[in-house]
């Protein structure tokens, strides 16, 4: 594997290597001294064309506690306003001699478009609304710690599917792995075409969440509803006429597709809920979920992000055949 | 200096002989001959009216890095072109008579076909005030066409005064049909399965065919004159049927990548494939050929549009809208329309000149094989082929979505009043500087 540019890029068989890989470099985070040494000498660099705290965080430590240099670069601002092609930027980073990028950038394709300019290995850190690979691993991973095998199990993604990476790779890897994804949102925020996707859709929450439409609801995500989605925006005029209004107020959207303590109570007492962070509270997830012990495992999603970054880099770096020794 | 053509199928259909003296076709008829006159064999070739394209990109002044009207023009003679309509959107903005002349004269200093500028319809194409189209009308090169192609002339209000506007000398709004609150500047994906798939900003077909619906409602209620740039979907085609059976004063053209090329080429992200309107699905490809065989789209134009690679390669939502053109259309028009059964060359030259010419009031072009015409001609070998490469374009930009393609037809040869830009698919003075 040279890059992992999308979740469709992994058969299941890889997928699964990847998340068993993950498994054994999970068990490092709870040593004292949390380094490996096989990715020592290798240089990986975080470049992000877009602001990020979580994933750039999470893949930075993965590099450090594989022994690699991990160097961050922030590229925000487009290129294009500096003047300078993405070409030109990504080859002078590429030029210093880098083993791995990992790549965020604000404009769907874009790391796809990278990968092809690079003779080093690509890791797609977010591209615009398309694509979040690494997020589906850690979704899948979790979602493996709680509910075992993924065949045949049901999961329900909520909230701004057009405009969520985290719901794409979502529905091609979690499919890959044998489960079912059944895809919530108003129908302003559902993509187009997506029923050519290999997943179910609704608009009403809580006749999916009582299982009779879709079948028993084994796991349930909750996506971040970005605010100037609501109303008119907040500075409607700077993001563009086509980014308001999708939805009414946020007092709506709450009432009709946010995880209140009144459905969290319909859900079975071993469904995990996920939630890629950061949380809008008391919009698409209320306190009572997102704290749930029962039910809430976004921290878990968190951890398992280090160790599947882990996983992945290895495999990037080190090559598929090596057994990593833990 | 004469020419004598041999042999030459006039648009495809009978084989006759052509002189050319002093820029006029002097004489056509079997078996000529004369006397000093170069002889250039046309045995199994096609001749057409020299093409007339209504919608070209020159990009001078301005960014003359990715083209000049001389790098241009010469781009427009190897593909069959005696004369181009320059876009208004350089910098500065073409919307006033100095500057509509300053183009025409530098058009007439290249001197490799008439370039026809084409007036803003609103200072800067702000789409607020109404530029100087009468002082255009009355300039040198006699601005006929004016539009704020790139932008749409949004403005209900506007648009009608446009329309009335430009009545008293035979002025017609080019109209680029998006609507910018359904379609925004970020837009650059067809609305559908692949936008969704991708994650790439929708740009729907109602944003183009609800504009279109207005704005022949606004030519009928004024009577005025309407044309609409680059037709791109199956119900815009349906529209413009509508408003033609109607009797609507409506005209529209294609351009050949809306012709051949489809959305789902997006998925590899090269900006090669981002112009705006964008690529459409298969579906909307076949209404658009049918739409041009059976007349509803009038004209073929190419929207040639050169970028500089810096500006391309970027991520698909940040590189520049547009591809090249010029040096492909017939090759392009070959396969989908000449290829397909659903145009043969007599009908080729009726949507690449004879309306073109006619939708511009451009005097000489688009004129009928006879003697005593202007002679603007192109010499098309159908049997021929068109390797696209970088190398074969001699536009200052290369952004060629057809790099690696074999095209059908060949431009063989093109006289431009009567004395030959290109020879054997060669420019004769080269390539300009």
């Amino acid at each position: 594997m040279k890059n992992l540019l999308s979740a469709a890029d992994l058969t299941r068989d890889e997928a699964l290597e990847i998340l068993d890989t993950a498994a054994r470099m999970h068990n490092i985070q709870t040593r004292e001294v949390k380094k490996l040494p096989p990715l020592r000498g290798r240089t990986i660099v975080n470049l992000f064309f877009e602001d990020s705290t979580r994933t750039r965080s999470s893949f930075e430590i993965a590099g450090k506690w594989l022994s690699a240099d991990v160097i961050n670069v922030s590229a925000k601002g487009s290129s294009v306003s500096k003047g300078e092609s993405l070409r030109d930027t990504v080859l002078t980073v590429a030029a210093m001699g880098v083993d791995a990028l990992v790549v965020r950038h604000h404009a769907s394709g874009a790391v796809q478009r990278i990968a092809q300019w690079v003779d080093c290995g690509v890791v797609n850190a977010g591209d615009g609304t398309h694509e979040h690979p690494t997020q589906a691993l850690l979704d899948a991973y979790t979602l493996r710690g709680r509910l075992g095998s993924l065949d045949g199990r049901h999961v329900v993604i909520v909230g701004d599917i057009t405009h969520s990476r985290v719901a794409r790779s979502n529905v091609l890897l979690l499919t890959t792995l044998g489960a079912r994804v059944t895809l919530v949102a108003p129908p302003t925020l559902m993509p187009s075409g997506v029923g050519t996707w290999p997943c179910e859709t609704s608009w009403d929450l809580d006749e999916t969440l009582s299982g009779k439409s879709f079948g028993d609801v084994d796991a349930v995500m909750m996506l971040r509803v970005q605010r100037e989605r609501m109303g008119g925006g907040q500075s409607g005029e700077a993001r563009g006429a086509g980014q308001s209004n999708f939805v009414p107020t946020e007092r709506e959207y709450a009432v009709l597709y946010g995880l209140s303590p009144r459905r969290l109570a319909l859900l079975g007492e071993d469904v995990p809920v996920l939630h890629p962070g950061p949380m809008n509270r008391g919009l698409e997830i209320s306190s009572a979920a997102a704290d749930s012990i029962e039910h809430s495992v976004v921290l878990d999603q968190v951890q398992a992000g280090v160790a599947v970054r882990m996983a992945v880099l290895y495999r990037l770096l080190a090559g598929a055949s090596e057994e990593v020794a833990v | 200096m004469n020419f004598l053509i041999k042999g030459a199928a006039l648009l495809g259909g009978a084989e006759q002989d052509v002189l050319i003296h002093n820029g006029t076709i002097a004489e056509i008829g079997a078996s000529l001959t004369s006397a000093g006159a170069e002889v250039i064999d046309a045995a199994g070739l096609v001749l057409l009216p020299g093409l007339v394209d209504l919608h070209t990109h020159l990009r001078e002044p301005g960014r003359e890095d990715t083209e000049t009207i001389a790098t241009g023009s010469a781009a427009a003679a190897l593909g069959g072109y005696t004369a181009v309509h320059a876009m208004a959107n350089t910098n500065p903005v073409a919307d006033t008579a100095e500057l509509v002349e300053q183009v025409f004269r530098l058009g007439e200093r290249a001197g490799l076909v008439d370039v026809r500028p084409v007036g803003a319809v609103s200072k800067h194409l702000a789409g607020e005030e109404l530029a100087e189209l009468g002082s255009m009308a009355r300039s040198a090169p006699a601005v006929r066409v004016f539009s704020d192609d790139g932008r749409c002339v949004h403005d209900s209000q506007l648009m009608r005064r446009a329309l009335e506007y430009v009545k008293p000398f035979g002025g017609v709004i080019a109209q680029h049909a998006q609507d910018p609150r359904l379609a925004d500047g970020t837009a650059c994906c067809h609305e559908g399965e692949f936008s969704g798939r991708l994650g790439l900003p929708g740009w729907p077909a109602v944003a183009e065919e609800s504009i279109i619906a207005r704005d022949v409602m606004l030519a009928e209620h004024t009577g005025s004159r309407l044309h609409v740039c680059h037709v791109s979907t199956a119900g815009s085609v349906e529209v413009i049927r509508w408003a033609k059976a109607r009797g609507i004063d409506v005209t529209a053209e294609v351009t050949p990548h809306h012709l051949l090329l489809t959305v789902d080429l997006l998925a590899s992200y090269d900006p090669v494939f981002k112009v705006n309107p964008p690529l459409r699905p298969s579906a909307d490809v076949a209404a658009l050929r049918a739409g041009l065989a059976d007349g509803t789209i009038d004209a073929v134009a190419t929207d040639h549009a050169p970028h500089a690679s810096h500006d391309k390669d970027h991520a698909f939502g940040d590189a520049a809208f547009g591809m090249l053109g010029l040096q492909t259309a017939v090759g392009v028009v070959a396969q989908t329309m000449v290829g397909a059964g659903l145009l043969d060359w007599a009908g080729v030259a009726d949507r690449m000149s004879v309306r073109p010419a006619l939708i511009g009031r451009l005097d000489g072009h688009g004129r009928p094989i006879v003697a005593g015409e202007p002679a603007n001609l192109t010499l098309i070998d159908p049997a021929g082929t068109h390797e696209v490469t970088a190398d074969s374009i001699v536009s200052r930009s290369r952004n060629t979505p057809y790099a690696g393609r074999t095209l059908p037809a060949s431009v063989v040869a093109t006289f431009f009043r009567g004395t030959p830009t290109v020879l054997s698919g060669k420019l004769v003075n080269g390539v300009p500087a």
